[in-house]
């Protein structure tokens, strides 16, 4: 976990009342919408189709118990009892008033949670791997680096008012779950030759209406110049972004318009000039972030425990364990993600109840800490294995432990046209359908890795490109048309997924993807090759002839 | 959403309202003819040609104070004067969420 200090907490309670005051003005008629909304969307506020959307910030995806039950505190005073977690470790209450929002502000400030740099165009909530700091092999925490740059960029003005948002993701596992490929920047942590620590840096990632893989910039910055070399890319980003065309002002854009080797040109340029300034980091600053990130004080277990053992028996515990618990760097530990895409329910989403009862394991098996992650599940990251079988207890009572992690009902999907007033169709109801058909565990787990992505417009909020099927839900003639991609990928071997052809009806979105999976099924020359596998090895054809040939 | 100076030319194909947000709350609220916003569809002012649209859009931006984001949205009305979303979304915005809300499920 991370202390924050005394800047932190008061620029937080600053914040709070600046928003106070500025909400007042607004009801009073003082202020006008045109002129509150930057506000507004500086503070994480939305208007959507219903309400007012709150989006809080959930940096680098750590939380802490009481942090948690402040998030719960907020969905049961001032929403309708439940959050929804996003692609970027934020959570989002969706049926907030305007006029209670800054309680809810000061309520959540009181444990060090905030709205900055979750909506507007500028730097946005710094992400980061949920396994940071417990996964084996790692090469350092990401999140001191982190922690870093959400320093350096939060309310810095240079970056507040960008041609578009930007946001940064971060890893230091060579497997990456940060997604940094589709990201503005993004960085992985390594290390040189002479063992220091620094990254390799991307830039130009993104989905949306014109989706790009991110590119390497440069193959090693030293971790003492990252701030320097970001601030260089941001100056180039700044200076030649477009602001006249809100299509084509994100970053991606001008590192394909430029090219990435003259984009590139641009950033070393600018960067030696800012290179040997008081943006380079001092040994002790980063040591004074790691010294206040506290680990837990483990204990020496063995690695199978008798408790372990005995579990074992039960096949429903061991369904859960396989799928859903993973090694963890210190022996007779485990991290435990915990599914929030239970058959029948809107992916992403918790109920108050849920949050407050997860505090209390978190705190009785997990040294008081919780995890978000990208895909829209939250993760226990230091459960010890002999407390493995009772935390599934008490988790399958609060109807946490659906064993489908990185499974086909562990669909990742945006709140589509159900609550978003960008959305042209709807998405949970596409999810929760395609989760019932797929609600036989041994069916789903025979079917292996297999991420489905679903976004309710070009936006891409749920990563649609980048799904093995990808899901996008436009408006034809005023009717849902749904358009699949198969293919995409957001790991470390990121791709675009392809399209397969033309859209289908809402209500035939099911037997599409049910093809689609009979097909692979059907395909495949053994049971290990997973779906992306398969694609890889034949193409979209197959799929393609399977979907359409009765349609 | 589509704003109001995206609507600066305004075709209407029917029957059509303004609809918008309340600003203290962000509940959907429709443009009446008392030139007061409601919450019950059946209380909204029906407009029916452009010049009426442009009318009624423009008091309805006008008060800033009251609702957010005023955009003409299109209605059915029926035989007994009965009036109706016409699309998916204003059927949406006006019964709420087409799903079961986790805390009510």
């Amino acid at each position: 976990m991370y202390a924050y200090d005394e800047i932190d907490r008061t620029l937080v309670n600053e914040r709070v009342s600046e928003f106070r005051d500025q909400v007042k003005r607004r009801l009073s008629g003082e202020l006008t919408e045109d002129e509150f909304k930057i506000l507004r969307l500086q503070n994480g506020v939305y208007l959507q189709l219903h309400a007012y959307m709150f989006r809080v910030a959930i940096p680098y995806g750590t939380l802490a118990t009481n942090q948690l039950r402040a998030l719960a505190h907020v969905a049961r005073k001032y929403d309708r009892g439940y959050g929804h977690f996003t692609t970027r470790q934020n959570i989002q209450f969706n049926w907030i008033k305007l006029a209670e929002l800054p309680d809810a502000l000061e309520d959540l400030a009181k444990v060090g949670i905030h709205a900055m740099q979750t909506s507007g165009n500028n730097m946005r909530n710094v992400t980061s791997d949920q396994w940071a700091g417990v996964a084996p092999g790692e090469i350092e925490d990401p999140r001191i680096w982190s922690e870093l740059i959400r320093q350096h960029t939060t309310l810095h003005p240079e970056f507040s008012f960008l041609p578009r948002k930007f946001k940064i993701a971060i890893t230091a596992s060579d497997h990456d779950r940060a997604a940094i490929k589709i990201h503005d920047i993004g960085l992985k942590l390594i290390k040189n030759e002479k063992g220091e620590t620094g990254f390799e840096v991307l830039v130009g990632g993104g989905l949306g209406r014109t989706p790009f893989i991110a590119k390497t910039i440069k193959h090693f910055v030293h971790g003492r110049d990252i701030l320097s070399y970001i601030e260089a890319i941001l100056r180039v980003y700044n200076q030649y972004g477009r602001r006249d065309n809100i299509y084509k002002a994100r970053i991606k854009i001008l590192v394909h318009e430029l090219g990435i080797e003259k984009f590139s040109r641009e950033v070393e340029e600018e960067w030696q000039h800012i290179r040997n300034s008081s943006l380079q980091i001092d040994d002790e600053v980063i040591e004074d972030i790691r010294s206040r990130f506290t680990y837990p004080a483990y204990e020496k277990l063995p690695h199978m425990p008798d408790e372990l053992r005995q579990a074992a028996a039960d096949p429903d515990f061991e369904a859960w364990r396989k799928n859903s618990v993973a090694p963890h760097k210190v022996q007779g530990y485990s991290i435990v993600t915990i599914s929030l895409k239970p058959i029948g329910k809107p992916p992403g989403d918790a109920t108050a109840e849920q949050m407050d009862a997860l505090a209390d394991l978190a705190d009785v098996y997990s040294f008081g800490e919780i995890r978000v992650g990208h895909e829209q599940n939250l993760a226990l990251p230091h459960v010890a294995k002999r407390d493995l079988p009772a935390l599934w207890k008490a988790l399958d009572k609060l109807g946490l432990a659906t064993p489908n992690v990185n499974l086909i009902t562990d669909i990742i999907a945006c709140p589509g046209l159900d609550y978003c007033s960008l959305a042209n169709a709807r998405s949970i109801p596409i999810a929760q359908e395609l989760t019932r058909r797929f609600a036989n565990h041994e069916l789903a787990s025979l079917i292996g890795r297999l991420h489905i992505n679903i976004s309710g417009c070009i936006n891409a909020c749920g990563h649609h490109h980048v799904g093995h099927i990808g899901i996008l839900g436009v408006e034809k003639n005023g009717e849902e048309v749904y358009q699949i991609t198969i293919g995409g990928r957001a790991d470390e071997n990121a791709a675009l997924g392809t399209l397969i052809g033309p859209g289908v009806k809402f209500d035939e979105v099911a037997d599409v993807i049910e093809d689609v999976v009979e097909a692979y099924l059907a395909l495949r020359e053994r049971p290990e090759e997973l779906f992306m596998d398969t694609v890889k090895r034949l193409g979209v054809e197959p799929f393609k002839e399977r979907v359409y040939a009765t349609r | 959403m589509t704003s109001p100076l995206e609507q600066k030319k305004i075709k209407i194909a029917g029957p059509s309202v303004v609809t918008a947000n309340r600003t203290w709350d962000g509940i959907v609220v429709y443009r009446t003819a008392a030139k007061s916003w409601s919450a019950d569809l059946s209380e909204a002012a029906i407009v029916r040609n452009s010049d009426e649209a442009k009318a009624l859009l423009a008091e309805s931006v006008a008060d800033d104070v009251g609702a957010v984001g005023a955009y003409i949205a299109p209605v059915q009305v029926g035989a007994d004067g009965k009036i109706e979303p016409g699309n998916l979304r204003e059927q949406i915005r006006r019964t709420g969420v087409t799903i079961g809300q986790p805390a009510q499920v």
